[in-house]
């Protein structure tokens, strides 16, 4: 009642017609954000309860949860979350901690600061592309430098790793990009987190006789507790949706489709296998997984900070 | 700051620390770069060499040569700077009604948008093709564009609104006082006033329309309307193992970002702590 009595009220169309310059504002931006991505969002989410037909949209037939049931009964469905989740398991804590330690080593007095910011940044920016062609040739297994520095430096093995063919080992090249690529991204969030911490903090330390190792872990770690958890939380995401690197490096999947990560599965059964039912399905379910995990990390990881 | 003993050596060790991890992140690149310049046999040659043998630029020439690369190259130039200046102009649009403007609606409509920032693009991947099919933007550029645009309006709206809320509302009167309209505002204040803020934007989605390849890889199949990172990645499957020819190809690809980058870093580094740190 309260609610349409507002509705017809005359202040609020005015108040409506009045706001056209701010409507006309938002309208290229709203156009194109409900075209693609909300509008999408919810399509997507119609065709996982459907046998979606892709010639004949007219002719999909509803089925209810039967796409679910089926991803999560498919072998290869859970090979491919293994994967993925193992995957999130070694890069978070892997890009954390490196990323870390380089930002510690930066926030102090130090030459060319400017320069190694950049440097480790670079891979950042460079496309996955690019940089999972790079570790394809690095872990090769005729003229590969990893294979040269094991087998013929070092001498830890006796004959050249087949890294890129066996489902198991090509994971490694796959975890160590992931990492290589993501350091710098949090190395620059972290050093700018560090660099928020009051000084006269360390100063106290110093005077209390505290060696550098306590003041790292009695003073910066609990300092910057909120931006490890929102950290934890982003890479974590990023993690789960590790897609271009897999498709490329494994040929999507290959061999036998033990090597796939849940985004190149979905990508190989919605358009190699035309199931765009099973693959929203699966895209739904990730979205899910994506959710639930994020907020079980923030509940988990952020308790009150005391200054 | 105090310096103890203990904290002169820590330093010593950090730079020895820092260097080697340099290293390690730039190797790659430099073998990319290295590998560019060889010619096919010596790109299997064991043990490997940092330094090529006969250095040759036939890669470059086959590459530039090759039947539709630089076609991609300009295709990617075309879709990067396109997708850019679409989206600097709507978002700051969108971003100057938030900021500014009140109206029935907003906080509604400003959540929704945050959406954006949360769904992972892969995930759209399915329904925005069959959207784009019967729009008729599949095997177009215009299609590649129009999500790129969505894709990255929700973060540079957000990012933009940041700035243009930093700017103090006293300048805006006295433009309305002096009979200006709120076009005149936008224009003349907020805009100039927020150029590190565009600046930001600009990077951020020229870099990111330039890199992206899940999208591409699906909407486009035509191979003259290819962007870079497809047409890159289909010369792999092509060429299997032609690693010098594929490197010159990643190189041309890689140089403009890293030059972007490196002009604009400082911009883009705050632009990264700004979108990290909320």
């Amino acid at each position: 009642m309260e609610v349409k009595n507002k509705i017809l009220d005359k202040s609020f169309l005015k108040k409506i017609l009045s706001s056209k310059g701010a409507y006309l504002l938002l309208l290229p931006g709203m156009g194109l954000f409900f075209t693609f991505i909300l509008f999408p969002l919810i399509y997507s989410l119609r065709m996982s309860f459907y046998k979606w037909n892709i010639v004949d949209i007219g002719a999909s037939k509803f089925i209810g949860f039967s796409n679910y049931v089926r991803v999560i009964n498919d072998p290869i469905f859970i090979r491919a979350t293994l994967n993925t989740i193992v995957y999130t398991l070694i890069t978070v804590p892997g890009q954390i901690l490196f990323a870390l330690v380089v930002a510690i080593l930066l926030n102090q007095k130090i030459k060319g600061r400017t320069f190694f910011r950049v440097a480790y940044y670079i891979p950042v920016i460079t496309s996955w592309v690019v940089v999972t062609f790079l570790f394809e040739y690095f872990f090769g297994s005729q003229a590969g430098l990893v294979n040269f520095i094991l087998k013929d430096m070092l001498h830890l093995v006796d004959k050249k790793i087949m890294w890129l063919t066996d489902p198991i080992l090509v994971m490694i090249p796959l975890n160590l990009l992931g990492i290589w690529k993501g350091v710098g991204w949090s190395a620059i969030i972290l050093l700018a987190a560090l660099q928020n911490i009051p000084l006269d903090l360390y100063e106290a330390a110093t005077i209390d006789g505290a060696g550098i190792w306590h003041k790292i872990t009695k003073i910066t770690l609990p300092l910057i507790r909120p931006t490890l958890v929102f950290l934890v939380v982003v890479l974590v995401i990023g993690g789960f949706n590790v897609y271009v690197s897999g498709l490329l490096m494994t040929k999507g999947g290959n061999p036998l489709d033990l090597s796939h990560f849940i985004l190149t599965l979905m990508y190989k059964k919605t358009f190699t296998n035309l199931d765009f039912g099973y693959g929203s399905a699966i895209s739904y379910l990730l979205a899910a997984f994506i959710f639930m995990v994020s907020v079980i990390e923030i509940k988990l990881l952020r308790r009150k900070v005391e200054y | 700051m105090l310096t103890t003993k203990e904290e002169r050596i820590f330093r010593n060790i950090s730079y020895i620390l820092l260097i080697c991890g340099v290293v390690i992140t730039l190797v790659p690149f430099i073998y990319m770069i290295s590998a560019s310049f060889k010619s096919q046999i010596y790109t299997f040659e064991y043990p490997p060499r940092l330094i090529p043998r006969d250095p040759t630029l036939e890669n470059y020439i086959k590459a530039l040569g090759k039947d539709l690369f630089g076609r991609n190259l300009l295709n990617s130039f075309f879709v990067a700077t396109a997708t850019t200046i679409s989206t600097v102009f709507i978002s700051s649009l969108m971003a100057y009604a938030f900021s500014r403007m009140q109206f029935p609606g907003k906080e509604v409509f400003f959540y929704i948008l945050l959406l954006g920032m949360m769904i992972p693009p892969v995930m759209l991947i399915i329904p925005q093709f069959i959207i784009a099919k019967n729009l008729h933007l599949l095997d177009s550029l215009w299609g590649l564009i129009v999500v790129y645009v969505s894709v990255t309006l929700s973060m540079q709206t957000f990012l933009l609104r940041g700035f243009f809320e930093t700017i103090p509302r006293e300048l805006e009167e006295a433009v309305l006082v002096d009979g200006g309209t709120r076009w005149d505002i936008f224009r003349k204040i907020i805009l100039p006033l927020s150029k590190p803020g565009l600046a930001v934007v600009a990077i951020f989605t020229f870099l990111y329309a330039w890199d992206e390849f899940p999208w591409a890889h699906v909407a486009i199949r035509e191979g003259s309307r290819r962007t870079l990172p497809v047409a890159i990645a289909l010369f792999q499957s092509q060429y299997l193992t032609q690693w010098g020819l594929l490197f010159s190809a990643t190189t041309v690809a890689s140089i403009p970002v890293i030059i972007v980058f490196v002009i604009f870093q400082r911009y883009f580094i705050q632009g990264v702590v700004t979108s990290g740190l909320k």
